[in-house]
């Protein structure tokens, strides 16, 4: 009997605990920047700028989300991102049309994921592998491609530039977006059947298979998402500032895992949450900001994400453990 | 082919890489027939089910299901379950971090057109399934329980109702008791008991005979990849079912 009561006492509160606690975390960093410094960050305009930078972020650790929930990792995206948009800035300057351009840069970023999927369940290479040779790979051919030189493209003023980063009510409309690709990934991973095979195969690939489901396709399909929406995140980047850098994407790699890990996820497969990764994103995504906002040394920033960081991760942990 | 078997193997060879698994097995399943499996490790059990289930292909032979010739290329495991065929795999069979109704309905998931699970109807015939199949009463696990709170022989119920669930012709069952107490070891022969009783076959591997032999109709020992004797429960007791075994074992060393 006592093991009935264990078992249907699993409450709201303890099933959701692990994101009550990021938010009460969330809150009490929120709460720190509001008393070091009241002038910035009790005013909106902060507020809407990091609605404008976070997305991009958000959009590639909603992708990460799945590939980790896989038991996957990808170390590529970052790279596909900035292909995907200089494919985007050179169709667009070509041919001022917004579905080619459009069309060749989301196409990019599937190939690219396509092609590390094929390697990774066809071949049998280790994602960490595969996806570490593929960012060099697309960064060399990005910056071949442009021949290491910007692109500045006129994007502003245009109907595409206002549907995707113009602004309502001072909204960024990226962040409209953002919303709206973290519902339809919510449902996707947990209404889904591909959500359902990602987690399956994350969990226990052998089940899975033995239950029936395609392991290569799903690894095919989970990381094929994530080409797209690091190609959808580069477009976006890509309007917001109006230029195409050879750098872009870098810095973000280890900022979206971080993202990713505080909001929750694990490494070990079987088991993601993409509400964990949308609140992981705007903490990671806002942090230096906050800091340097807050009269820190720039230097502080990284001290204070690790500590962070590394907070996050136990109590995840430690939640996970009494479920 | 005309036939009332559900599974005809004919001369069926298997290798990995250089190892032949699989030596030209001839062996089929009967109607309604409960059929041991019985060998030493590695003499190719696991082999020749994955075959029938299609999780493997095999190199050379004929299978047929229900009379109709199988290419060994195209048999998945999707396809297997279309033929009414269901495997449960110890220790492999289910998703420990995921939820009771996710492991029972995938790979089947009741979907609309675009591929979104009904997650309400899915749930409401796990709840269906606990009730009627595995009689799970007063032990608190619901469809929503996470697979990891449940406990061995909980498990293999619960994959064996799912086999029975989707009305398998044939139920395949891989070591079905190891590791199960007497209690759990008894349910799982009721649920042998009870595709029997539904005019169902099935077929085991086990190390126990003595926990299996009493629901047996035919025992079926392989050795090396070949099969070497068949008996009817009717013609063999269950010490001399033994001996034979240790025998083999025995060749085997020698």
């Amino acid at each position: 009997m006592t093991r009935t009561k264990e078992r249907t006492k699993q409450s709201f509160f303890f099933k959701y605990s692990s994101q009550f606690g990021l938010m009460i975390m969330m809150g009490l960093v929120l709460l720190a920047f509001i008393i070091t410094s009241p002038n910035v960050f009790l005013k909106s305009g902060i507020y809407f700028s990091f609605l404008a930078s976070v997305p991009t972020i958000g959009i590639m650790a909603m992708g990460l989300t799945f590939i980790l929930g896989m038991g996957e990792i990808d170390l590529s995206f970052p790279s596909t991102m900035a292909l995907s948009a200089f494919l985007f800035a050179t169709v667009y300057r070509s041919t001022g049309n917004f579905f080619l351009a459009f069309l060749a840069c989301i196409a990019a970023g599937i190939l690219v994921g396509m092609t590390n999927g094929l390697i990774i369940a066809k071949i049998g290479v280790p994602s960490i592998v595969v996806t570490l040779g593929m960012q060099y790979l697309i960064r060399g051919l990005s910056n071949l491609l442009s021949d290491g030189l910007a692109i500045v493209v006129r994007l502003r003023g245009t109907l595409s530039h206002q549907i995707l980063v113009g602004r309502f009510y001072n909204i960024p409309h990226q962040a409209l977006w953002y919303l709206g690709i973290t519902i339809f990934l919510f449902f996707l991973l947990y209404r889904h059947k591909f959500g359902e095979h990602v987690l399956f195969v994350g969990d226990n690939q052998e089940a899975a298979r033995m239950m029936g489901v395609n392991v290569v396709w799903v690894k095919i399909g989970a990381f094929s998402l994530m080409g797209a929406l690091a190609a959808m995140a580069g477009m976006f980047d890509l309007y917001r500032m109006g230029t195409w850098w050879p750098t872009m994407g870098d810095g973000y790699l280890m900022m979206i895992m971080a993202a990713v890990f505080v909001g929750g996820t694990s490494m070990f497969g079987g088991q993601a949450t993409i509400f964990g990764t949308f609140l992981g994103a705007f903490m990671i995504g806002t942090l230096e900001a906050g800091i340097v906002a807050a009269g820190l040394k720039g230097f502080w920033t990284r001290f204070i994400t690790g500590l962070l960081i590394i907070s996050a991760v136990i109590i995840h942990t430690l939640l996970r453990k009494r479920k | 082919m005309e036939t009332n078997n559900i599974v005809d193997m004919k001369n069926i060879h298997k290798s990995f890489g250089g190892v032949k698994a699989l030596r030209g097995i001839d062996f089929h399943i009967g109607p309604n027939e409960v059929i041991g499996l019985l060998g030493d490790n590695g003499a190719g059990k696991s082999t020749l089910i994955k075959i029938i289930s299609g999780v493997h292909s095999f190199d050379e032979g004929e299978m047929y299901i229900k009379g109709k010739k199988i290419s060994p290329k195209r048999h998945t495991v999707r396809n297997a379950h279309k033929m009414g065929i269901e495997t449960v795999f110890q220790e492999k069979a289910l998703a420990e971090k995921q939820q009771l109704w996710r492991n029972i309905f995938l790979g089947r998931q009741m979907t609309n057109k675009l591929g979104f699970i009904k997650v309400r109807e899915e749930i409401k015939e796990t709840n269906k399934i606990m009730r009627e199949l595995m009689k799970f009463r007063g032990i608190g696990a619901g469809a929503d329980s996470y697979v990891r709170t449940l406990s061995g022989g909980e498990r293999q119920g619960v994959a064996i109702s799912r086999a029975m669930y989707f009305d398998s012709d044939l139920v395949i069952l891989d070591e079905p008791t190891v590791g199960l107490s007497l209690q759990e070891v008894k349910k799982v022969l009721d649920f042998i008991l009870a595709v029997k009783e539904r005019g169902k076959s099935c077929v085991y591997i086990s190390h126990s005979i003595a926990d299996v032999y009493p629901v047996s109709d035919r025992f079926v020992a392989i050795d090396r990849g070949e099969m070497v004797c068949e008996y009817r429960r009717e013609d063999i007791s269950l010490e001399e079912l033994n001996e034979k075994l240790i025998e083999l074992t025995k060749a085997k060393v020698l």
